[in-house]
């Protein structure tokens, strides 16, 4: 009785220890030697392998630096604390990197616009977009089906209103919404820019008028407003070059139809009465 | 009929009318999954004329000396597979030491051989068909053959289909089915070739 049950445990047991032990060997015999630095840089990576690096995974991006072909920079997700940590490693120093996070560049929620036709298909901006150009009548709007919330990995866009918003302290700047909104009206904003035109649209003043409060006419109002040339008026839309911009919001405060954004609450004092 | 013209017999029959691939139907993930390339096709059909070769040498060797004496026949699938996994591990480290291109090429294929029920196959049929240590290494050997010639060739096709005009929701993978099924009835063509 015993034996029955010891024999296939002995014999199962002994053979896998044979195998076990000719393995033991053989990794001995077969070793490589992989770079160590390719290892310590795989650690104080993010390790969500998001990809927005253009290497396969945290892995290729760490043997891309190991190898010296990728910059000590290119991990977006991890910012400039992970660039000094590789420099580090590296024995290379980290030049300062000016944080981006994605913003979605339209306001034209529920309220503001209007629908051309009630959309009742799947819940997906792309196959909702693919229905002449989508329910709003704006073809340069926010479709809120919440494409670009399913595909953010790290959870930082939730919808408002019909409209996607972006939290500024959780985004990482890995562009990965950018990529999938199909109406390609989310960019990556530099983080200390306090002033955006929240509109797309190339359509004409006449058009915008009648289905969205909050779009952009190409009045060009800004663009006389502002005194450092920041600001400019192309394909019916204006849009601020954030080299130039100091952030004074004085174009926020004579615009119109209130499209452009500004934090108006952290304006820096000496910009606040500059309009009059 | 004699000795030699018996294992032509089983090598002909396990390589074009009882195909592992498009017969049998064993072995359909790396199938479908390697089958990019060419070259890479080749590398994976190489490592797994490797491992099946001296899979069923192995499980020739386990069946009749351990298994069988001790009545153990019923351990059969588990231990072919203890065999064929630590197989794997060792093609494994030496494919990554010999040739570290290939190594990424056939990237998570190569562990998954671990799991290729071809190689299971090939070791079950050879006991159930009672050849002799000669007849197992020659019917081993065959069936990796024919894996690696639908490989092959299936690579081959691919790499046509690639750059030819295909209609929009049959791109990728749809098409590549289509190729892999048609294969099969192509191979059926063989089924008259031994009676």
């Amino acid at each position: 009785m015993l034996i029955d049950i010891l024999m296939p445990v002995l014999s199962l047991g002994g053979m896998s220890l044979l195998f076990g032990a000719g393995l033991a060997f053989a990794s001995q015999k077969f070793a490589i030697g992989t770079d160590p630095k390719e290892e310590q840089i795989r650690q104080v990576l993010p390790g969500v392998n998001c990809g927005a690096c253009g290497y396969p995974g945290c892995d290729g991006f760490a043997a891309a630096v190991a190898a010296g072909q990728a910059p000590i920079t290119g991990c977006t997700v991890g910012g400039s604390s992970v660039a000094q940590d590789i420099g580090l490693i590296m024995g290379l120093e980290a030049e300062e990197t000016q944080r981006k996070v994605a913003k979605v560049l339209c306001a034209g929620d529920c309220d503001k616009a209007t629908n051309k036709y009630h959309y009742d298909g799947i819940e997906d901006c792309v196959a909702a977009s693919m229905l002449a150009d989508g329910p709003k009548e704006c073809s340069f709007g926010c479709l809120g089906l919440g494409t670009c919330v399913r595909a953010c990995p790290f959870d930082a866009i939730y919808i408002d209103k019909g409209i996607a918003v972006v939290d500024e302290e959780k985004c990482t700047g890995c562009e990965i919404c950018v990529a999938v909104c199909p109406k390609n009206i989310i960019e990556m904003i530099p983080v200390s820019s306090q002033v955006q035109v929240m509109c797309k649209s190339e359509d004409k003043g006449r058009d915008v008028r009648k289905y969205c409060t909050v779009g952009c006419i190409a009045c060009k109002i800004c663009e006389r407003a502002c005194e450092y040339d920041a600001i400019k008026v192309e394909n019916n839309v204006a849009r601020i070059d954030y080299d130039k911009c100091v952030n004074c919001m004085v174009c926020a405060e004579k615009c119109p139809t209130k499209s452009i954004y500004a934090d108006f609450e952290n304006r820096r004092p000496e910009f606040v009465g500059m309009s009059n | 009929m004699d000795y030699a013209g018996k294992l032509f017999l089983i090598l002909l029959s396990t390589v074009l009318v009882n195909n592992f691939v498009l017969s049998r139907f064993l072995g359909i993930c790396p199938f479908l999954g390697v089958s990019k390339k060419v070259s890479t096709a080749m590398g994976m059909g190489a490592a797994v004329i490797f491992v099946m070769t001296l899979a069923s040498l192995f499980t020739y060797i386990i069946q009749y000396a351990i298994l069988e004496p001790l009545n153990l026949e019923y351990l059969q699938t588990i231990a072919f597979i203890l065999v064929i996994a630590a197989l794997v591990q060792f093609v494994e480290m030496v494919i990554q030491k010999m040739s570290p291109t290939l190594y990424q090429a056939l990237g998570v294929y190569l562990p998954l051989i671990t799991t290729n029920c071809a190689v299971l196959g090939v070791a079950i049929i050879n006991i159930r068909e009672n050849y002799d240590l000669l007849q197992t290494l020659v019917n081993g050997a065959g069936a990796a053959l024919g894996f690696t010639l639908a490989l092959v060739l299936m690579a081959g096709i691919r790499e046509r289909l690639e750059l030819s005009d295909i209609p929009e929701p049959l791109k990728g993978f749809p098409i590549t089915l289509i190729t892999a099924g048609l294969m099969s009835v192509a191979f059926l063509g063989f089924q008259g070739l031994i009676n």
